[in-house]
């Protein structure tokens, strides 16, 4: 017992902090190891982009020469890209719009007023958290051909609205509940309408939580496949990461322009996450972290 | 306190028909606030989910519903050739899919979190590299490895001739063995990120007291993160966990782009959500689409991932209250 113990405070004093050391220097071999790994596939990517075929055979690791942006000009002119990109913006801009106003609609209403019901009404919403909606994708093909928005915007953008707007509500009505409610009962005394609180005084005070929100869904809105896979056929319609296996498909010998593809198709959510990557983080663990 | 009481009610009783104005003017406001999203929920979320389960039990001629059929389509789905076979091919690759990424995905996301948690000099760069494929869509991730497993122009193959390993390259994603496996590791190296974000944020939230005096108890690091950390970041691994789970089972983007829609080579890395594609919107081989074999297949994913999530939440959960 005695012996056990001399031997752990021995082995404290003998190498502590040759023990430190060594430990936080394993520790950064290991991050710098992942790191490595989590990046060379993206650098590498981004670096064929400005190669050509030989190029990418003979030295794939080189670093190329920067200034030869053919691959990305075919891209950007041979291809609908511009047009792909200009569908994405639309459709998750409109989305993510719509999401936030609903939202806070019922967010609002939830978290401020008490009626029968509300414990229901917001059970009802976080419902649609757990629920994976692809598997509902026959019902709602037929919905959309009913509706006569099969192959429209309108498809996509009703589909990400009923997707984000669980989570939105959810995060609004949590940040809501926290804000006292003197700003709103000072506004009432002096006679504000109701809608006047929730467009001047509740809406600038939320904004943190609509940005958490917002990114919370703009990462698998903008990402997403599967429903443009299913809702959209006219190539004019694409959104971006459609439109890649569209223009993968039809260069799918020229290696070079494939990269230069994707790098571009990249770039727009990668510029913003390195631009937000503390909101990023923060929003897109913000369902999983309590 | 019942001078306030009564004193209320007084209040309340005189100021009666003004109060019942602005009841019901409340009564408007707080409708018209709800029944827009309540609306949007229903008809986009609700009514598509309560359909697909009706849609099982009828007969589908292309876009049109024929008679009602009982539990045909789920009687052929799962035991008739040559169904049966695809779907429980399929459901073996989801399992295998899954476990393999529990050990992979979620440990090293453990570890790498645990590294994080440290604190030491760059942490923050490195949390940024681990996060930045979670924020890339499947299908850049899928094409640009896809690209990279190519036996002659890809770099995993010139990588492994650069450090002198050139008899272990292959073509990996061209044969039965290795397709999977490739596939699965792509996945883990596009998801870690996210496990190890949430296992950090656990990790941040133990308090540092709590660790002082575990400290004082013993120097071993091993025994510190298996009898004090582990237990107490179980809520991060009961999410971690169960987010793994529902997209394991689901899991469509990163093979469609990769393998392709029919799971090749040979089916090989076939999974359920491929099956419930091709059946329900056809493919080239096979172009007949199915809507009520789809439906079944779909009714039975749901329920499979509904029961097992909820199961192991429960379990999870209490797990969580013991330690």
């Amino acid at each position: 017992m005695s012996v056990a113990a001399d031997e752990r405070h021995g082995d404290r004093g003998g190498r502590g902090i040759l023990s430190t050391y060594g430990r936080d220097g394993l520790i950064q071999i290991v991050l710098i190891a992942n790191s490595v790994i989590m990046l060379f596939p993206v650098v590498i990517m981004v670096f064929s982009g400005f190669k050509t075929n030989m190029e990418i055979f003979q030295a794939p690791f080189r670093i190329p020469d920067f200034t030869d942006i053919g691959n990305f000009v075919t891209m950007a002119t041979q291809t609908n890209f511009l047009r792909y990109l200009l569908n994405s913006l639309l459709v998750t801009g409109t989305a993510l719009l719509a999401t936030g106003i609903l939202g806070i609609m019922a967010a609002y209403a939830l978290a401020r007023y008490t009626f029968a019901g509300a414990s229901f009404i917001l059970l009802f919403f976080m419902s649609g958290l757990m629920l994976p909606l692809k598997l509902a994708v026959i019902p709602l093909f037929i919905l959309f051909r009913d509706l006569g928005i099969l192959d429209s915007y309108w498809a996509l953008i009703a589909i990400y609205t009923a997707m984000g707007l669980p989570s939105t509500v959810f995060i609004l009505t949590g940040f809501i509940r926290t804000l006292p409610s003197e700003l709103e009962d000072a506004a009432r005394m002096d006679g504000a309408s109701e809608a006047r609180i929730l467009w001047q005084i509740m809406l600038p005070l939320c904004r943190p939580a609509l940005v958490i929100a917002g990114i919370y869904n703009l990462v698998p809105i903008w990402n997403d496949f599967f429903f443009p896979l299913v809702f959209i056929q006219t190539d004019a319609l694409k959104t971006l990461p459609q439109g890649l296996t569209t223009f993968i498909g039809e260069y799918s010998t020229d290696y070079g322009a494939m990269f230069a593809g994707l790098t571009l198709a990249a770039a727009p959510i990668t510029l913003l996450y390195i631009a937000l990557s503390r909101q990023f983080i923060n929003g897109m663990t913000s369902g999983a972290v309590k | 306190m019942p001078v306030v009481h009564y004193d209320s009610e007084a209040v309340e009783g005189e100021a009666l028909p003004p109060t019942r104005r602005r009841f019901t003017r409340r009564g408007a406001w707080i409708s018209f606030l709800l029944i827009p999203p309540i609306a949007v929920m229903a008809l986009f979320v609700v009514y598509p989910i309560l359909s697909a389960l009706a849609y099982a039990f009828y007969d589908w001629t292309g876009l049109r519903r024929e008679g009602f059929v009982g539990l045909e389509n789920f009687r052929r789905v799962l035991f008739e050739p040559p169904y049966a076979a695809i779907t429980w091919n399929a459901f073996q690759h989801n399992v295998i899919v899954f476990f393999v990424l529990m050990v992979v995905q979620n440990g090293v996301g453990f570890l790498l979190a645990w590294c994080l948690w440290r604190e030491l000099p760059g942490a923050r760069f490195h949390r940024v590299a681990v996060f930045l494929p979670v924020v890339l869509s499947t299908v850049i991730i899928g094409y640009m490895w896809k690209l990279f497993f190519h036996p002659i122009f890809g770099v995993v193959n010139q990588l492994l001739e650069l450090v002198g390993l050139g008899a272990l390259a292959q073509p990996w994603l061209g044969q039965s063995d290795t397709a999977l496996g490739a596939l699965i590791l792509v996945n883990a190296w596009a998801w870690v990120g996210f496990p190890t974000l949430v296992f950090l944020a656990g990790l941040q939230r133990i308090p540092t007291e709590v660790l002082e005096a575990a400290r004082m108890e013993t120097d071993s690091e091993w025994t510190i993160t298996r009898r004090i950390v582990w237990p107490l970041v179980a809520p991060s691994t009961t999410v971690v966990f169960i987010l793994l789970f529902i997209g394991s089972f689901n899991w469509f983007e990163l093979p469609y782009i990769m393998v392709g829609l029919d799971g090749s080579p040979f089916g090989s890395t076939d999974v359920l959500g491929l099956v419930f594609y091709r059946t329900a919107f056809g493919n080239v081989s096979a172009g007949v689409q199915d809507f009520g074999l789809g439906s079944a297949l779909a009714v039975l994913m749901f329920l499979f991932i509904a029961v097992f999530a909820t199961g192991w939440t429960l379990y999870l959960r209490k797990r969580e209250l013991d330690v």
